[in-house]
């Protein structure tokens, strides 16, 4: 028992320092591309812009923590983009046909909407025992369906949506802009829930070694059935402020978006067979990934590249972060034979 | 129970003949039949049964490669979109000029090509194949719109036309039925009577083990995926085919519908288990039901939604009765 305490806090210091090192990494990444971008493109540098990457960036930021607690317990959420188009529609069509709704709680039913999303996949993996992989892919194809059903194809525009709701994604909190904020509070939540609280230890401790986490008591479905949960609310959350910052709600709504928050995690270092990842990685890889679609634009590449790109960039990321983390084990024993 | 697909020379007892999954599916069909029958008075004429299969024949051939995948314990989420490349690269070939049988083999080649390199990333970066394929998926998909940009190729000639639309001299046996039974017949034979096809049992079983008792592991995995995009590509040229035209967006529902198949079919999604007989079956269930769906005009989007329930199930119902009836 005392053994494996010791093995977890070295485990613990390993990793941060993994960690610590991958922050680093991907700032300085951030900075060598937007100096080469901007010397193709002297748009690219303006404070316009960047504001703009950073709006486009948040939505990213939010479904990728919910998709980082997902991966952290070794598990992938696939249905994160239907989610956010579903709960997107539903708001969009509810606050067209009551215009007097408040914005508040018009983000409030998006949540709703993605607590009972999320949930429903939390039951199949934890209660039903469904592998993550097939249950939220059967998700991601109710949700999408449901939401053409529902839409009956057509879509809410912005000329349909109250001054209010379309607010919620562009207006300003103090001169910040209100996604920002809602980004902030979202990562300060998960990052107190995640680094601070018992449940969210146990996420990591579940991730890192499931039955070493079963035999210890921790509850092991509670875990599994909260992380798609929060997933879910996330992604709830997510397709309001979409639907507000667009102004549109379609039933193709951020069609492979899910691919973009694995992508987010990933290159953010969180750890693909689980137990380890941060917010802070994960903010940053995100803003990395939404600066290299923005470059893309600016300097006018093909929108037709898209995606064949965003497959690139998944593989590359897992493929360095492989190589990565295998040195890393190598140099590891190695000290540790000294 | 884990070992049920590897030991064989098991006592014969009726129970557990009468209790196997297959049954369960051929009670399925029965019914699936008598309904179709019901809601139109030709589903049963001989033309429009051999015509149905139409509609699910390359489905099939995808099914049978990826229960060989999903059996080693792997997945394979690229074959849509692998699909979709090989019919570009086919269709792009063809409208520089190249003659169409060469571009149909530079089609071929393109999708083994796509195979072969999840199967080489996979073993040697060691990642599971989720990733590596979520990662493929968006690539290869990728490529066919880079190829293709928004636009279409059309103008085969009729002779290629008649490997997915044709029929078998002047029976009412089509063409891609009769490719397909071929294939099925032979990955029955490799899965069941073959020294590979015990291989993958015992791979997706316990894989280290397997390494550790000298089984090729990496091998076999580097094989069956490039295998797997050979019959991606094949799949996607007979769909160009049988539709005359190659688009970027080929193949998007694929990957659910063929999981679906493959599970409904008995193979266990945590590996290890399955029959080709079972797979075989489960895909002419999903095919009726999708035909039965089609004759009382139920949309797609319906139809996505139900598929997905549908396997969720697939999941469910074999877990389930196994509890309810073979619990001993």
């Amino acid at each position: 028992m005392e053994k494996s305490v010791v093995k977890g806090q070295q485990r613990g210091r390993l990793l941060r320092r993994i960690l610590a090192r991958r922050e680093i990494v991907l700032s300085v990444f951030i900075l060598i591309l937007i100096a080469a971008v901007s010397l193709r493109s002297p748009y690219f540098l303006t404070l316009g812009n960047f504001k703009n990457i950073l709006l486009d960036s948040s939505i990213l930021m939010i479904i990728a923590i919910g998709q980082m607690m997902v991966i952290i317990t070794r598990g992938i959420d696939l249905s994160v983009a239907s989610g956010l188009a579903f709960s997107g529609m539903i708001v969009g069509l509810i606050v067209s046909h009551n215009l007097g709704i408040h914005p508040l709680l018009a983000v409030l039913m998006g949540m709703g909407i993605g607590l009972v999303l999320g949930s429903f996949n939390g039951f199949l993996i934890s209660k039903a025992g469904i592998p993550p992989i097939i249950a939220t892919i059967a998700a991601m194809i109710i949700y999408r369906g449901s939401t053409y059903i529902i839409s009956g194809g057509t879509w809410v525009d912005a000329s349909e949506m109250p001054y209010g709701f379309k607010q919620i994604a562009r207006g300003t909190l103090l001169g910040v802009p209100n996604l920002i904020f809602i980004v902030i509070v979202v990562s300060l939540i998960f990052y107190y829930f995640l680094g601070h609280t018992r449940t969210g230890r146990q996420i990591y401790a579940f991730g890192g070694n499931p039955d070493a986490a079963r035999f210890v008591g921790i509850d092991v479905r509670k875990i599994n059935f909260i992380v798609y949960m929060f997933s879910g609310i996330l992604s709830g959350l997510a397709g309001v402020l979409w639907v507000s910052r667009y102004a549109s709600a379609q039933s193709n709504t951020a069609a492979g978006f899910e691919l973009l928050t694995v992508a987010a995690c990933v290159i953010g270092g969180v750890f693909i067979f689980g137990g380890s990842g941060t917010i802070t990685g994960v903010l940053l890889g995100s803003l990395l990934l939404s600066i290299v679609i923005n470059a893309l634009n600016t300097i006018r590449v093909s929108p037709f590249w898209k995606m064949a790109i965003q497959g690139m960039v998944i593989l590359i990321a897992v493929i360095t972060d492989s190589i990565i983390s295998r040195r890393f084990e190598v140099t590891l024993r190695e000290g540790g034979g000294s | 129970m884990s070992v049920t697909g590897i030991s064989e020379r098991k006592p014969f007892s009726a129970r557990s003949f009468f209790m196997r999954w297959e049954w369960i599916l051929i009670v399925f069909i029965i019914i699936a039949i008598i309904i179709n029958s019901n809601i139109s008075p030709y589903f049963l004429k001989t033309s429009n049964l051999f015509n149905m299969t139409f509609n699910f024949m390359e489905l099939g051939i995808i099914v049978l490669i990826m229960s060989f995948v999903i059996i080693i314990g792997q997945i394979d989420l690229s074959v849509g979109s692998n699909m979709a490349m090989s019919s570009a690269i086919m269709g792009i070939s063809y409208q520089m000029g190249l003659n169409m049988w060469i571009a149909m083999l530079l089609g071929l080649i393109a999708g083994t090509l796509g195979g072969l390199f999840n199967g080489l990333l996979i073993t040697r970066v060691k990642i599971h194949s989720i990733i590596i394929t979520l990662g493929t998926y968006s690539l290869f998909r990728g490529i066919a719109y880079i190829l293709l940009g928004d636009k279409a190729v059309s103008g085969y000639s009729a002779k290629f036309l008649y490997l997915g639309q044709g029929y078998i001299g002047k029976s009412p046996v089509p063409v891609e039925l009769v490719i397909f039974s071929v294939l099925a017949v032979t990955f029955g034979i490799i899965l069941h009577k073959s020294r590979y096809g015990r291989y993958m049992y015992a791979i997706g079983n316990n894989e280290l083990a397997s390494r550790y008792s000298g089984i090729p592991v990496d091998r076999i995995k580097v094989t069956i995926y490039t295998a797997s995009g050979f019959m991606c590509a094949m799949a996607g040229i007979l769909f160009t085919s049988r539709v005359s035209m190659s688009r970027p967006n080929i193949g998007e529902s694929f990957l659910f519908e063929v999981v679906t198949i493959v599970l409904l079919g008995g193979v266990s999604i945590y590996g290890g288990q399955g029959s080709m007989i079972g797979v075989v079956l489960s895909l002419f269930l999903i095919g009726m039901i999708r035909h039965g769906l089609a004759l009382v005009n139920i949309p797609t989007q319906v139809m996505s939604v139900i598929i997905g329930f549908m396997l969720i199930s697939a999941i469910l119902l074999p877990k389930a009765l196994r509890r309810v009836f073979m619990s001993e």
